[in-house]
């Protein structure tokens, strides 16, 4: 136990001692809060169109003022050759064409139905897929007023009222969704990278071969390292949780403990696979590679940007074996929708069963390496 | 001359493939994306869990329930009488979407009354919250034509949607350009931060700068090896996202392969900087990953669409090499364009690669203070 104490005193001295890493680790959650949080969006504001009108008639002008007044689209080019179009279209000055056929007010009128053309640049596949929805609607809405207008007999129909609601994020603030997934990425690059590079690098120094040689138990070493870097975790994960109420008022509608005891359990799952990449290289410079690779993988297979339910099976299965998709699960169930401890113990359980298993296997593969 | 930096880029070479364990994660890291990205990083929006509120079930409501099972993308997973159920199945993440009818729904579309739907989506995640409530919407809406073409037909404009260069709107299609910017960042910025500084951290850099060689020579023979290795994984990115997922390629490799490289000198300039700007690896690892990995990942356009973002980020994507590079890449796969439509965002990489080598050079000291 005396042991311990001094072990961790020096490690809680390295740790403070080196400035640059220190104010690094107190930056990164705002730098990453502020940078993720706005740039990761696929919020469509407006997008740029090109107008070509062969009818240039009431209708015709009456869909393209549905379509700028609704905001979510700006005329940038009119003309009357398809080239200029689609030359805009490649030189990226406009994001959709819109083309109105010759005829367009005059198949409504007599035939009440017509086609106009709306050509996206599906180079940003999100933002042409959202953008057509939207585009979609208007010019559902607008063939519903011409139908009142054309033909105003038919009005007395059924009629089916549909409210939308979204609960947990009424205003559709994607921030709220993103941020305590970015929480989750910031604890676990402190977890498991400066976990890996922290051991390696007493490694690579030849302190590690110093401990080694004293008669410091494995175990004691090994507690001294997780513990402190367990702690840094925490506080980390604190101050991003203050920054994310104070700066970006995320909604905390779940009870705080509840995050931290998850955080605390997925932090052992985290320092085990720092732990586990630690006995695996030799070089600072392999264990950021390694982790920056595991990591990747981790966090691109855990919902955070696409969905999880939107991947193959075999995806979903990777997923299932995933902490970071299951702490992520549990910071935006308790976070945006208040889920108590009752709706999250199935990830947590999976979470406290992972971390056991990693870390008993890292101390085991640390053991067998150094002996 | 020549001979001394021949030797010199032997013993970096020789560096590059004993450590086999980085060589092995820079060779394989764009394959493993490039399946990643093909397969499994997905948002269409399948299998929407639904559950019906249905206080008083009558034709009409069966019906709609008949509808939404009857497509693939909606599966009921709960029928009850009142909402109280909604709230716990959407805390536990096992529904998505709650239909809601009102009471007497049936008698409601008889009468010509509106009857009442409310469509409520766990929308903590916006996007697919949306989608789901767009696709729900329109089984209604579809059921609510077909009642009223019993009575006369409605007015259609119909849109017909065209994706031009990427039609079915395949993600891996957009990430690979991306996905080439940020490998050949990763190979050509941070390994070079890192290995120069490494030689600073050990001292090898002193004796490197008391030999015959010069300190561009010491800079050409740092980077050109790794110019290799990031074009190595270039070619295995493309290969593979070819091979595999048969991403289009329009335009002219070669264009693309030559603007690769352009790039890389970018990333390399930078790298160089950082090393000579920093003291140790640690340091150096950190700043590059701020500098260059961060902002061609986030800021570059590759996932998340600059447009989306605010003024201020807009402004400072700028600077950020990767977004030129992928507007050029992009336009060279997707859209077949050719030196052009290019040439402003070439220009601009060419001015920058000069910019940083300028700098990088000069903060290159001959001398370690």
């Amino acid at each position: 136990m005396r042991v311990l104490r001094f072990l961790l005193r020096k490690e809680f001295l390295q740790i403070f001692r080196d400035k640059v890493m220190l104010r690094q680790m107190i930056a990164m959650p705002f730098i990453q809060l502020l940078l993720l949080s706005s740039a990761a969006t696929f919020e469509v504001k407006r997008a740029d169109l090109f107008l070509t009108d062969y009818d240039r008639s009431t209708m015709s002008r009456g869909l393209v003022e549905r379509l700028t007044g609704s905001g979510r689209f700006e005329v940038v080019g009119v003309s009357a050759s398809a080239e200029d179009a689609n030359d805009a279209l490649l030189r990226r000055k406009a994001g959709v064409i819109l083309n109105i056929p010759a005829g367009f007010e005059r198949d409504i009128v007599r035939d009440r139905a017509a086609d106009v053309q709306l050509i996206f640049n599906a180079e940003d596949g999100a933002l042409a897929g959202v953008t057509s929805s939207y585009a979609q609607q208007i010019i559902t809405q607008y063939s519903r007023e011409l139908g009142a207008t054309v033909h105003p007999a038919v009005t007395n129909q059924p009629r089916i009222e549909i409210r939308r609601r979204g609960l947990f994020n009424p205003d559709l603030d994607y921030q709220n969704y993103m941020i305590p997934g970015i929480l989750v990425q910031l604890v676990t690059v402190v977890g498991t990278l400066i976990c890996a590079m922290n051991i390696v690098r007493e490694k690579e120094i030849g302190t590690l071969d110093q401990l080694n040689v004293t008669p410091i138990p494995r175990s004691a070493f090994i507690a001294g390292k997780l513990i402190p870097l367990w702690v840094l975790a925490l506080i980390e994960l604190a101050v991003g949780l203050a920054v994310a109420r104070y700066l970006f008022h995320v909604p905390m509608r779940g009870s705080l403990p509840l995050v931290f005891l998850a955080a605390c359990v997925y932090l052992v799952a985290a320092l085990g696979i720092g732990l586990w990449i630690s006995t695996l290289v030799d070089t600072q410079q392999q264990a950021m590679f390694v982790t920056f690779f595991l990591v990747m993988i981790y966090l691109l297979m855990s919902g955070l940007f696409t969905p999880v339910r939107s991947m193959p099976v075999w995806a979903q299965w990777m997923a299932e074996v995933n902490p970071v998709k299951h702490f992520i699960a549990i910071m935006r169930a308790v976070m945006l929708k208040g889920a108590g401890f009752h709706d999250i113990m199935q990830p947590l359980a999976i979470l406290s069963a992972y971390g056991a298993v990693v870390l008993s296997l890292a101390i085991h593969q640390y053991a067998k390496r150094a002996a | 001359m020549i001979t001394t930096l021949r030797a010199f880029m032997v013993k970096e070479l020789r560096h590059i493939l004993r450590d086999r364990q980085t060589l092995t994660i820079l060779l394989l890291m764009p394959l493993v994306q490039v399946v990643l990205f093909g397969y499994a990083l997905r948002s269409d929006v399948r299998d929407i869990r639904l559950v019906v509120v249905d206080p008083s079930p009558d034709y009409a409501t069966q019906e709609l329930k008949a509808r939404f099972t009857a497509g693939r993308r909606f599966k009921i997973v709960a029928v009850a009488p009142s909402f109280s159920i909604v709230q716990p199945l959407f805390r536990q993440g096992k529904a998505d979407v709650a239909v809601t009818f009102d009471p007497d729904f049936a008698e409601h579309l008889e009468s010509n009354e509106p009857a009442r739907i409310l469509l409520a989506v766990d929308a903590s995640d916006p996007n697919t919250g949306t989608t789901m409530q767009t696709y729900a919407a329109a089984v209604i809406a579809e059921y609510e034509s077909e009642l009223k073409q019993r009575k006369g037909r409605p007015v259609m404009i119909v849109p017909e949607m065209r994706m031009r260069f990427n039609p079915s709107l395949e993600s891996v299609n957009l990430f690979v350009p991306g996905l080439i910017a940020l490998v050949l960042t990763l190979v050509s910025a941070l390994m070079t931060a890192i290995s120069l500084s490494r030689e600073k951290e050990r001292g090898t850099l002193e004796i490197l700068l008391v030999s015959p060689l010069r300190p561009w020579q010491i800079i050409v023979g740092k980077v050109l090896p790794y110019l290799g290795l990031a074009f190595a994984n270039v070619l295995t990115a493309l290969l593979a996202a070819w091979l595999v997922f048969h991403v289009p390629f329009r335009g002219s490799v070669v264009l693309l392969l030559a603007e690769s490289i352009l790039y890389s000198m970018v990333s390399l300039a930078i790298g160089v900087l950082v090393a000579a700007r920093t003291t140790s690896q640690r340091v150096a690892m950190l700043i590059s990953l701020m500098a260059t990995l961060l902002p061609s990942s986030l800021l570059s356009g590759m996932i998340f669409p600059i447009a989306s973002m605010p003024r201020l980020l807009q402004v400072i994507s700028n600077v950020v090499p990767a977004r030129w590079f992928i507007i050029i890449a992009r336009g060279i796969m997707l859209k077949g364009i050719g030196v052009t439509y290019l040439w402003r965002e070439t220009l601009v990489l060419a001015v920058m690669t000069m910019f940083f080598m300028a700098v990088a050079v000069r903060s290159f000291k001959p001398r370690v203070a």
